[in-house]
């Protein structure tokens, strides 16, 4: 268990690194570091300090927010097929994020950005919830998203088409897909405070989580307040979601691919998974931030795009795993 | 002194009265089976008497805090359900989860009530199986033992031991018997007349949406009751090995 | 014009496009014995030319966006003028007897047009400033305008060579990037890329063999740490194509360097107006030089 999370934080600590001194301005690595540490007053101090790191912070506390929220919504849903991408909670914060920047509500309040995007997101996890019924049954949960992501997804599209900014349209797939170019220190200081406000009520979900193994019957009988433990999931989802999205857009399948990966290594306990999952979904999008900087660095490859690859497959997998379930 | 008090539990669902005015204490070294045809309401009263559904009337579990509650009485819900691979042992360790504050971890005491909870069910053998590939009968005793786990002067089972094979269901009903002799007390509903007639200390008969009978076997499983509730005549008698209890034929079926 | 059609030029870096000109001329329009007396333009740089050409009451109609501050350099002259979306149903209307329009055009808009009967001319951009008298030139032959647009051609080119006098000789000409939306670097290739190295600056997208433009890494900008960076008035409401302008590094990048220059109106399309452009830059550099002197 200490050594899981030995190993996870040594590889979160590598790509850390590695975000950090990989990129177009091709910097030798020593130098590059110590221009983050000392300000020479050359321009590799600005591109480190105002560039790499802020988009290296952010890789880490998203990642974090989207695995550890996927491994809570599938916790409680007794269910390895939620994730908030999927089901559709991040692309109500998206439509929450980009309705406070068209109206202005982003510009006037310093957090207007992430507390609409935070709004979007409560709604839409209520939403699910709501319409997947208690214990998320595959078939109805997927139902749900779908209609959830949908929804969402047009409306986004529509605020985005009506906006009289000419490059607003253009920007949909930067909603759908998700990027961390040219994010800036400001973005971390915004989306920062919420996502340690949702990383800490998630992780309180814990044990309620391990007693929800046996059912909500159960659980309750074993004190689980599951009142609380709801509402605490829902703010803890749509806080870490919400602030995510706002910075980042909608990044999918981080939330499925890494608790399913690391279940086998808590021995399937649901209050594990929760830390294992937060390390293993930062690693997760440092990776893929890496990967579509030096992939195409001057395309803006989005981050989604990275991040679907491998999951969409492995979603199908976990489809055909749980098909019996769901006939 | 009472380990539980039930008064006037009235239990409404969907506007219909499900139990009505049902009242009734157990005490310590008590089995009481909860006995009734399908539908009487036995699921429905183990719930009210948890806290677990809306009631009239009290039921001093109900009245106690949550974590309270969970260290004075344990439950096991009929639906036999495990979310997620884990091993038998960390199944039976969530049975532990009442007496453990938040981020503390598993103690001496903790360890030891675990262990025991194992080795009373016989599931040393399976310790390290994945619990969500046992077989269903194998699962339950898995359950109970998880319940036993919890260590609470007051257990309540549903159908503990629907689908287990003869030899654990004797087994079964003597550890529970076993728990009121050391002066716990359980309540199982049951629909084995037979293992109900032998092994408990008590019987509480549910019908027509109230509590029909409760005392000894002997005083609740009589003709009269069989046939009105369970439409059945049976044969009981009381010999050198035990109170028998065998069902012979169906009165009338509605 | 349609949105779209603003759309693609400031993508791509506001008619940097450059490709060979189409002069796609109705028949009857151009070269015809007929001088067009109801003229539609659709397009806010044939808008320009075509006001600027024009005889009083020969322009019926421009696109709306020449009566819009943001973007037009001749809001107050498009005023006089009946605005049109560029919509075939509502250009056929007006009854015209030739129409201007810009290759980013709806094609499907101008076929419309064309099976009507109706002339139409289509515009390629100006890709560079000495694109800008032929399409002067060109623009007095369709409005039967030529001698106008002769002199114009002819202060044009005097201007220009004016300006070329005041540069700084090679070596010692100040570095500018251009950044816009999205972190889009035009070079020396395009009109705006002309603008700048015509008021005496080298590009940095040129540094980086981007002569036509193309996506400048923040991280590059600021390695390149130019003498001066030169971005575009930002849209109404916000975007993310153009949250990169305000960047803690370019705010950086501009701040304590050559300030004030912004890229507007002058800029946008291949007419005079990019000499106001070119001056106002030259000034801004001559005063920075001044300043460190």
């Amino acid at each position: 268990m200490t050594r899981l999370m030995l190993i996870l934080s040594g590889i979160v600590l590598a790509l850390g690194a590695g975000a950090l001194v990989i990129g177009p301005a091709n910097a030798p690595y020593w130098d590059s570091l110590s221009a983050l540490f000392v300000d020479d007053g050359t321009p590799l101090t600005l591109v480190m300090r105002e560039i790499r790191l802020p988009r290296a912070i952010l890789a880490l506390a998203i990642g974090a927010s989207l695995g550890m929220a996927g491994a809570a919504m599938q916790g409680y849903l007794r269910n390895p097929l939620a994730d908030p991408g999927l089901i559709g909670v991040s692309s109500s914060a998206a439509l929450g994020a980009v309705l406070a920047i068209q109206t202005g509500l982003a510009a006037a309040f310093a957090f207007g950005l992430p507390l609409a995007a935070l709004a979007g997101a409560v709604l839409g996890v209520l939403l699910v919830l709501a319409l997947a019924g208690p214990r998320g049954a595959s078939i109805t949960l997927i139902l749900a998203g779908i209609v959830v992501s949908a929804l969402a997804g047009a409306l986004t599209s529509l605020v985005l088409n009506l906006s009289p900014n000419p490059f607003a349209a253009s920007e949909i797939v930067f909603w759908m897909m998700g990027s961390l170019a040219d994010r800036s220190m400001d973005h971390v200081w915004l989306a920062l405070p919420l996502i340690g406000l949702g990383l800490v009520l998630l992780a309180t979900l814990a044990r309620g989580l391990e007693a929800l193994t046996l059912g909500e019957d159960a659980a309750q009988a074993l004190g689980v307040n599951l009142t609380r433990l709801r509402l605490t999931l829902v703010v803890g989802t749509a806080a870490v979601v919400g602030a995510s999205t706002a910075v980042a857009g909608t990044i999918g399948f981080v939330g499925l691919v890494v608790p399913h990966l690391l279940r086998p290594f808590v021995g399937a306990r649901p209050g594990a998974l929760l830390w294992a999952s937060a390390l293993g979904g930062a690693a997760m999008l440092l990776a893929a931030d890496i990967l579509v900087r030096v992939v195409l660095p001057t395309k803006d490859l989005k981050l989604g795009v990275v991040t679907a690859l491998v999951g969409a497959p492995l979603f199908l997998h976990l489809i055909y795993k749980t098909r019996r379930q769901m006939a | 002194m009472t380990l539980l008090s039930v008064s006037g539990l009235t239990i409404h669902r969907r506007k219909r009265t499900i139990l009505r005015d049902v009242s009734f204490s157990v005490g310590p070294g008590e089995l009481i089976g909860l006995i009734g045809a399908n539908g009487a309401g036995k699921t429905t009263l183990m719930r009210a008497v948890l806290g677990l559904l809306p009631a009239a009337g009290t039921s001093s579990l109900a009245a106690l805090p949550q974590t309270a509650r969970a260290q004075q009485a344990a439950w096991m819900p009929q639906a036999r359900e495990v979310a997620w691979p884990v091993s038998v042992e960390r199944l039976v360790a969530l049975g532990r989860l009442p007496h453990l504050g938040t981020g503390q971890p598993i103690g001496t005491a903790d360890r030891a009530a675990i262990e025991s909870a194992i080795a009373n069910m016989g599931l040393e053998p399976f310790r390290h199986r994945t619990a969500t590939n046992l077989s269903g009968g194998e699962l339950a005793r898995v359950l109970i033992a998880r319940t036993l786990a919890q260590d609470t002067p007051l257990v309540l089972a549903d159908e503990p031991i629907a689908g287990l094979d003869p030899a654990h269901q004797i087994q079964t009903m003597r550890l529970f018997a076993g728990l009121a002799a050391a002066g716990r007390s359980a309540i199982v509903s049951i629909h084995d007349l037979g293992l109900a007639a032998r092994h408990c200390t008590r019987l509480i008969l549910l019908g027509e949406g109230r509590l029909v009978a409760d005392g000894a076997p002997g005083d609740v499983l009589t003709p009269d009751n069989l046939t009105e509730h369970f439409n059945i005549t049976a044969h009981f008698d009381r010999t050198a090995a035990g109170p028998i209890f065998q069902p012979l034929d169906v009165v009338r079926m509605e | 014009m349609s949105r779209f059609d603003l759309l693609g030029c400031a993508v791509a870096g506001c008619l940097a496009t450059v490709s060979p000109a189409v002069g796609q001329v109705a028949a009857g329009a151009d070269g015809s014995v007929v001088t067009p007396r109801r003229v539609v333009s659709m397009n806010l740089c044939t808008d320009q030319l075509a006001m600027m050409l024009a005889d009083e009451g020969q322009l019926h109609s421009v696109s709306y966006l020449s009566q819009q501050g943001r973007g037009s350099a001749m809001v107050e002259q498009a005023r006089k003028y009946v605005p049109n979306r560029a919509l075939a149903e509502e250009i056929y209307l007006m009854d015209p007897d030739l129409v201007i329009a810009g290759s980013f055009s709806a094609r499907v808009t101008l076929d419309m047009l064309r099976r009507l009967d109706v002339p139409v001319v289509v515009f390629e951009p100006a890709g560079g400033l000495d694109d800008i008298p032929d399409r002067i030139t060109r623009m007095g032959e369709v409005l039967h305008q030529q001698d106008k647009a002769a002199r114009m051609v002819a202060d044009f080119n005097a201007a220009l060579a004016e300006l070329a006098a005041l540069a700084p000789p090679e070596g010692a000409r100040p570095s500018a990037a251009l950044y816009s939306a999205n972190g889009w670097s035009s070079g020396s290739a395009t009109l705006p890329g002309q603008i700048v190295t015509a008021a005496g600056f080298d590009l940095v997208a040129d540094e980086f063999g981007m002569a036509w433009g193309g996506f400048l890494p923040l991280e590059l900008l600021a390695m390149s740490n130019p003498d001066a960076v030169i971005t575009g008035q930002p849209h109404p409401a916000s975007s993310r194509a153009e949250e990169i302008l305000d960047h803690p590094v370019v705010t950086h990048l501009k701040a304590g360097r050559m300030q004030g220059i912004v890229s507007e109106q002058d800029w946008t399309c291949g007419t005079p107006f990019v000499l106001d452009a070119i001056e106002r830059l030259s000034t801004a550099r001559l005063d920075a030089t001044e300043a460190a002197q």
